[in-house]
């Protein structure tokens, strides 16, 4: 990366992906050898596998890689990260291609984005996480059929006393939106 | 020693039976686990997907109120994906003082500050297997848990990703056998299981069933071709979505899996003779009485399934199968009704 940041020219797709993912992410290391795809346990769903997406990041095919699901398939279970024969750190790449193609509104299918901006609606304002508001607010939006196709494993959830009826919040409530609100400015400023 | 806990929100409902089994098993191993004061979630896979910042800071809040606490061995989370959150947290804020920057000014807003490095975040199993280890732990077995097979199942995020390099994992990425060793410890027999670290599916129940339902099947498929009595896990998610999903899983593939999936700390504590009802057995939806009879030990049923409401005789006349036509005239049916015709 150092050797490109030394030419005097507008950021490229590659650099702000690389920019927004923390650490040494190593994308610019990838030898294109399909080890990740090969290695992805949802890798068949995806319409481009993590080896094309880097390929796609080079060419700049900001678009295309926005829209592509492959992100929203990564399951973050890190297995092509400790495969990766470059080190290139695959799954935190996946997380950043969601947050540029969130931020632009990129995204072809909204189930996984809108899965995620509920459950993190319950954080910020309970400071832990509802399992029956978010898997019931979630399906009523993208899935309301399915209701009827898991009624009995919900029953049997709520009969075990699996389901919580009301979210817990915590009692520094003020200090953790205090915290966020704070994070979410410095994130924009950068 | 004593150790701060962070239960994370799965273990405050829908695995219950995991914290409580947890806490049960701790006291006889001389593990005192002292409940993090007033946590919050880690963001799980979701938070980190929207915005980096507020993700970081919203972990960074726990690990900042961990390290006030004094006189703690470390922070141990029981929850594959805090255990990797409040690792990863810790450790790009180590790499970044950009980010570590940036999360402290957000923390400031709440009157924390966190320096990276002072919280040593551990995983249960690594605590249990390293600080207590393999022979303490066997040395409390009154009930050994022999002829029972055990498919040992790790899931992802606790071996995955070495943070620090090859080797920095406490177990092997791709063929760990820390969750083995331990219930070989407790006499149980533990079956090959080759997909003993693959992925349970995590969110895509939500977002793609047909997706979830493809990895659940390769590792119930898994478990049952190798024998097992029951899966063992060490994850909340895992244990929801092998155990909630395998309905659903069998409905979509018509196939019939019965594969009880379990805590391994529950297990642990029948081990060390505890009774079943302190472990929290009864809240899996799989029956897992079959397995646990092999043991001799009884635990409380599985839910009922919804009653479907019965059509009674005065409804419209509905067509019958001969089977049914036939039970019903007090006859026996041929075993080959061809041979009947040929007659």
């Amino acid at each position: 990366m150092s050797s490109l940041q030394t030419q005097a020219r507008a950021p490229t797709f590659f650099d702000e992906v690389v920019a927004s993912t923390p650490g040494e992410c190593h994308l610019d290391q990838c030898i294109q050898c399909g080890t990740c795809g090969g290695s992805c346990p949802s890798g068949a769903d995806m319409d481009h596998t993590p080896r094309a997406i880097f390929q796609m990041i080079r060419a700049g095919l900001k678009e295309d890689v926005f829209k592509s699901n492959t992100p929203w398939f990564c399951v973050s279970c890190y297995y092509c990260t400790v495969r990766c024969p470059q080190e290139v750190h695959i799954t935190d790449i996946m997380y950043s291609v969601k947050r540029m193609s969130v931020k632009e509104k990129g995204y072809d299918d909204s189930t996984a984005p809108d899965f995620s901006k509920t459950f993190i609606n319950w954080v910020e304002n309970f400071g832990r996480s509802f399992e029956l508001g978010l898997a019931s607010m979630h399906m009523i939006r993208h899935n309301p059929f399915g209701v009827f196709k898991i009624a009995g494993m919900g029953v049997g959830m709520v009969t075990k006393g699996r389901m919580a009826f009301t979210p817990t919040r915590i009692k520094g409530m003020n200090e953790l939106k205090a915290i966020l609100t704070k994070a979410k400015e410095l994130e924009v400023a950068e | 020693m004593k150790y701060s806990y962070y239960p994370g929100c799965s273990l405050e409902r829908n695995a219950a039976a995991y914290n409580v089994s947890t806490l049960a098993t701790a006291a006889p191993l001389g593990l005192e686990l002292a409940e993090l004061d007033d946590w919050n979630c880690c963001g799980a896979t979701e938070y980190i997907s929207l915005n980096l910042t507020a993700s970081f800071a919203l972990i960074a809040r726990n690990l900042a109120i961990a390290s006030k606490e004094k006189g703690r061995a470390g922070l141990v989370a029981p929850c594959s994906a805090c255990y990797l959150n409040l690792r990863k947290c810790d450790k790009y804020m180590a790499e970044s003082s950009k980010l570590s920057g940036k999360v402290n000014t957000a923390l400031a807003e709440g009157g924390l500050a966190y320096k990276p490095g002072t919280v040593k975040v551990r995983h249960l199993l690594d605590v249990i297997v390293n600080d207590i280890g393999y022979d303490a732990v066997a040395s409390k077995v009154t009930r050994p848990l022999s002829g029972l097979k055990v498919a040992p199942y790790y899931g992802c995020m606790i071996v995955r990703p070495e943070f620090n390099g090859e080797g920095s994992s406490f177990d092997d990425p791709e063929q760990p056998v820390t969750l083995d060793r331990l219930l070989k410890a407790l006499g149980a027999e533990v079956v090959p299981f080759p997909m003993k670290a693959q992925c349970c599916g995590g969110h895509m129940t939500q977002i793609s069933d047909s997706s979830a339902f493809d990895m659940i099947r390769r590792l119930i498929k898994g478990a049952a071709d190798n024998g097992a009595d029951t899966i063992v896990t060490l994850c909340p998610m895992c244990q929801l979505n092998l155990d909630a999903y395998q309905g659903g899983m069998n409905a979509h593939y018509k196939t019939d899996y019965k594969m009880p999936v379990l805590y391994f700390t529950q297990l642990m504590g029948l081990a060390f003779g505890m009774d079943a009802s302190r472990l929290g057995f009864g809240s899996e939806l799989v029956d897992a009485r079959p397995a646990l009879a092999k043991i001799g030990v009884e635990t409380p049923p599985p839910p009922e399934p919804p009653k479907k409401s019965k059509r009674d005789d005065k409804s419209l006349p509905m067509p019958k199968m001969i089977a049914e036509t036939a039970i019903h005239a007090g006859t026996t049916i041929p075993a080959d009704s061809s041979q009947t015709s040929a007659r």
